[in-house]
């Protein structure tokens, strides 16, 4: 069972993640966004930690929708709503239980991946973080939540699989062809994002 | 006479949401005008989008008769859908509004000052998409 010291640990590392690899978060954005990835995300995760540290209790599904918040507000680009609504709604999908089964992540992450193409109007082969968070989901999905370091596995490659797409939503879908032949930043993100739930998993063991 | 609809507009720039604030104002011609708020660019006065100031503006306009809220594009736009998602983020009555930015707000504070309740003014944005410059 996964309690809130896992998604504490989850959080905790995927800001740690976020920090250690703003900079080349944001080298990717300035080859086809606004190069401001890395720290937004930055900002934003360190806004995590810091509510996280001010919640000493709170519950699986609380602490997510804490995290969505403070991502939200604090954020100040797309990734902010983005990024906020996926945690959020994943928390509420997994309601108030102070224990949650992997098959019941497994589960939730895919409802808030599905709020995530909602908010953004996107689908996979857009040049987004759901070409990353997608494959995840189904890797997850596939092992009834066993495999943590599968879905990461999948969302490396989905990220991956960006380079040779052009971008359809978002700033660079403007950059039209010029696009093609760029690692999507989201994309990255939500990869060090998914790294940080299989390294927290195997902390667990 | 009742409340008018507030008119609360984001962009990715303080000053893009301030001067549309201000021409709106200014075209909605004289008399009393609904109220207006701007919220622009982040909250250290970069370019990009902040909840808080939406928030706040929401707030301020609020005056029971709902809020029309105008956006620019990407995070102003996603922002205020996520805010909007929550439930109890922004005043009962907020609602996103499909427009032009500059246009929409014109025809929205227009219609707010004329009385118009949030429906009419949501149309009244909505219908500025249809007029064509060429």
């Amino acid at each position: 069972m996964l309690d809130a010291e896992f998604f504490r640990r989850w959080l905790t590392g995927a800001a740690a993640a976020v920090d250690r690899e703003a900079d080349r978060l944001t080298e990717l954005d300035s080859a086809i966004g606004d190069a401001d990835h890395g720290s937004n995300m930055r900002r934003g995760f360190a806004a995590v930690v810091r509510a996280l540290e001010e919640e000493p209790s709170g519950t699986p599904g609380s602490l997510l929708v804490l995290a969505g918040r403070q991502l939200i507000s604090t954020v100040g680009g797309a990734s902010g709503p983005l990024y906020g609504t996926l945690l959020r709604r994943t928390g509420k999908a997994l309601g108030d239980a102070a224990e949650v089964a992997p098959v019941q992540l497994a589960e939730a992450l895919r409802v808030g991946v599905a709020a995530v193409a909602q908010l953004g109007g996107a689908k996979a082969g857009d040049k987004t973080m759901l070409d990353a968070l997608e494959p995840a989901v189904e890797a997850l999905g596939e092992s009834l939540g066993a495999s943590f370091a599968a879905a990461a596995e999948a969302a490396d490659e989905g990220a991956l699989a960006t380079v040779p797409m052009r971008a359809r939503k978002g700033r660079a879908s403007y950059l039209g062809e010029r696009s093609v032949g760029h690692q999507d930043p989201g994309a990255t993100s939500s990869a060090l994002l998914v790294a940080a739930l299989s390294s927290a998993a195997e902390g667990a063991r | 006479m009742s409340a008018a609809v507030g008119i609360v507009l984001v962009s990715h720039s303080a000053a893009v949401a301030a001067s549309v604030a201000e021409l709106a104002r200014g075209l909605a011609g004289g008399g009393r005008t609904a109220p207006v708020a701007a919220a622009g660019g982040t909250q250290d006065g970069g370019l990009g989008t902040s909840a808080e100031l939406i928030r706040q503006a929401a707030t301020a306009v609020d005056g029971g008769a709902g809020v029309a809220v105008l956006v620019d594009l990407g995070s102003a736009v996603l922002t205020v859908k996520a805010l909007l998602a929550e439930g109890d983020e922004l005043p009962e009555g907020t609602r996103l509004v499909d427009a032009p930015f500059v246009e929409g707000a014109v025809a929205a504070v227009v219609t707010a000052s004329a009385g118009g309740d949030l429906d009419a003014v949501a149309a009244a944005a909505a219908e500025a998409y249809g007029y064509r410059k060429g």
